[in-house]
């Protein structure tokens, strides 16, 4: 019975009630600014979903954060917290990067593809340390990719100094790509037809970003894989005690979060920004915990979440535009509000709150002195 | 001739560079010591950015309409207390991951003193400049004029220990404090048995959450004069995103200098050497090295503190109930 309970509370109203305080939240900050929240809301909605242009651009960013939340998702499923998507995503950019200058006269095809290959390779690569460090020493992952995201800031920016800037050029970025191999977006698709999506950056990575939460549900739930991480999740030692390699587990899981958050900037660069900059991803490693927060770890929650997540980030744009005492930092905000009360009321639910009270209440009777 | 000309500058150079050492270690060491009471205590705190933003943001905005740098200094201080709290009512009575909530602090804090900053200020997530009178300037210890002509012990004085402002003295001091606090107290060694084994203190009849919530209040006064000495004694009035990572620089002192006082201002002092040296770096030459990439040095401490997480010199072992909640979920 309390099973069942933690079930519902924990699928329905864990998510409802924390976007709901979320939008509490904003509604707070945009009071203060001296704007009506109601008008507020609908200035954000009709930015994010009011035309093509707003849909394309809120299903880009739903993209990224997709791939954000799978990347802080999958390591949970094994107990771990991966913090490093943002580092993870902009190594990828590198990856995708180096394989456009150094290989960008191929075919555009296969440009691409190895593009995707050198984004999920380089990824994966840059939270194999993390992982080889927790799998084999024991050092704390959370830490170890928190570590790893600043250390890719700076080695994005020494290389991007250094060795990749763009020759002639005083903005810290590579040379644009050229146009063939730009995915095709949205805009380019209905430009002049009724449904003009102005300039979305809406791309096919869309539908590889439902693949990959596809491939995730089947590889949880439907392989031997997806057993062994979800054992080694809910009880490592008993994992272990099976017959289960643990540590080959927490490599493969980890490693495997970093190369979906290359991903992030395969969207970024081929769909948007066509050119490496010191910071491609704008913070959506961090949406993802959010994402995978909001999302229970399950896929179609992921991209709800992701949905979600994207409408509040390009109707945050158009709010911003709209009134001028409002900024899009009010998005951290409600990423902020949702993790925190994601995480208070997943304690709730397991039934701590009751515990810690009896606590108070039994033990410490008399304080020793 | 010349060699004393050089020899002049260099210990110039080292004077100056020791000055700014101290003076970047203030706000890191504050920090790494608000991470060590409530790590030591059992609690996680990845928080630490966030609440010396909201402190930064809220002394500097406080300080601004009031003109009063006491009155700053209170409101930066409470800022970050009530995100400590927010931090205990979630880790300790709500049983959430401290992870989970610390990140959320992060962010929230993040996004909410600029859209507050543009709000009341609406100068693009910056307040107002400080007038003089609301701000820590530089205090001039006794004899330092005079002393100043003294060959070595008053050069180190009158440029070393002479002239920052207040926060960086009480950071100085919060140092050998903690250290009495921790070793010599009963307040300590609760503190400390509470994060090692919270059973144990519950069986003496100690109540674990009392004492956790005192160590998250204890780090939130220090991570407020932190965020304090940010925007009221370095800077002159908050700018967004002014902690730029310290908070997590002192999670990496407070790792480095394995949860112990003195051993976490050697780390500080350390890293703030290193950001020191950086900053004069930039865009010099050196013979026969050629342009240091400054980006390196600053990488150092990120690095430094993995390799201490990898055990590679010497152990780093955190207290045995960090991250767990007490009473244990089942």
């Amino acid at each position: 019975m309390t099973r069942r309970l933690y079930r519902v509370l924990a699928t329905l109203l864990v998510p409802a009630a924390s976007v709901a305080t979320a939008l509490a939240a904003v509604a707070g900050l945009v009071l203060i600014t001296g704007e009506a929240p109601s008008r507020a809301l609908c200035t954000l909605l009709r930015g994010a979903l009011g035309d093509p242009e707003g849909i394309g651009y809120t299903l880009f960013y739903a993209t990224d954060y997709v791939f954000a939340g799978l990347a802080v998702a999958l390591p949970f499923q094994a107990g771990l917290f991966n913090i490093g998507g943002e580092g993870q995503a902009a190594l990828g950019g590198l990856g995708a990067t180096l394989v456009v200058l150094g290989l960008g006269n191929l075919p555009a095809p296969i440009v691409l593809v190895l593009a995707v290959i050198g984004a999920v390779g380089f990824g994966a690569a840059w939270a194999f340390v993390p992982a080889v460090l927790l799998a084999r020493r024991g050092s704390h992952l959370v830490i170890t990719t928190i570590m790893f995201n600043f250390l890719a800031a700076a080695l994005m920016t020494w290389l991007l100094v250094e060795v990749l800037m763009a020759p002639g050029q005083s903005a810290l970025e590579t040379r644009t790509f050229p146009p063939r191999l730009w995915l095709p977006t949205l805009a380019d698709i209905t430009a002049g037809t009724r449904f003009d999506a102005g300039e979305a950056p809406l791309n096919p990575m869309a539908f590889l970003a439902l693949l990959a939460a596809a491939f995730y549900w089947v590889l949880l739930h439907r392989t031997p894989l997806g057993y062994e991480i979800r054992a080694a999740g809910l009880n490592p030692l008993a994992a272990q005690a099976a017959g289960m390699r643990v540590p080959r587990i927490i490599m493969l899981v980890v490693c495997g979060g970093g190369a979906v958050a290359g991903l992030i900037a395969v969207n970024e660069l081929f769909g948007s920004q066509h050119r490496l900059t010191a910071d491609i991803t704008a913070g959506a490693g961090f949406t993802g915990i959010a994402v995978a927060l909001l999302g229970r770890n399950h896929p179609v929650g992921i991209v709800f979440a992701a949905v979600l997540f994207g409408t509040l980030n390009q109707g945050g744009a158009a709010l911003s535009f709209d009134m001028p005492g409002i900024t899009r930092d009010v998005v951290t905000v409600a990423e902020g509000v949702v993790i925190f009360v994601c995480g208070m009321l997943d304690g709730v639910a397991r039934g701590h709150i009751g515990r810690f009270l009896r606590t108070l209440w039994m033990a410490p009777a008399r304080q020793a002195r | 001739m010349d060699g004393a000309g050089t020899a002049g500058e260099m210990s110039l150079l080292l004077l100056s560079l020791a000055a700014s050492t101290v003076r970047l270690a203030a706000p890191l060491v504050l920090a790494a010591l608000a991470g060590l009471y409530a790590e030591r205590s059992g609690v996680v705190d990845i928080g630490l950015e966030g609440k010396m933003l909201a402190a930064a943001f809220a002394g500097a905005a406080v300080a601004a309409l009031t003109g009063s740098a006491a009155l700053g200094l209170g409101a930066g201080i409470a800022a970050a207390l009530v995100l400590a709290l927010l931090h205990g009512v979630a880790a300790i009575a709500g049983g959430a991951d401290q992870i989970v909530s610390g990140m959320a602090l992060n962010l929230i804090a993040a996004g909410a003193t600029p859209s507050l900053a543009s709000a009341w200020f609406g100068q693009r997530g910056t307040t107002p400049p400080l007038p003089a009178g609301a701000r820590f300037g530089p205090i001039t210890l006794p004899l330092a004029q005079s002393l100043g002509e003294v060959p070595i012990a008053g050069r180190v004085y009158t440029t070393i220990i002479s002239g920052h402002s207040l926060p960086v003295y009480l950071a100085w001091l919060a140092v050998p404090l903690t250290a009495f606090v921790l070793s010599y107290t009963g307040f300590g060694l609760r503190l400390r048995a509470v994060g090692e084994s919270p059973e144990a203190v519950n069986a003496a009849g100690l109540s674990v959450a009392r004492l956790r919530f005192t160590a998250l209040a204890v780090n939130g006064v220090l991570c407020g004069l932190a965020g304090v000495c940010l925007s009221m004694a370095q800077g002159n009035g908050f700018l967004r995103d002014m902690s730029a990572g310290r908070g997590y620089l002192a999670l990496a002192a407070l790792i480095f200098g394995k949860w112990r006082p003195w051993p976490v201002l050697a780390a500080c002092l350390l890293f703030a050497a290193a950001d020191a040296v950086q900053a004069r770096l930039q865009g010099v030459i050196l013979p026969g090295i050629g342009a240091v990439p400054v980006q390196l040095i600053q990488a150092l401490p990120y690095m430094i503190t993995v390799v201490i997480l990898a055990g590679l010199v010497g152990m780093a072992r955190p207290p045995r109930a960090l991250g767990k909640p007490y009473p244990p979920i089942r």
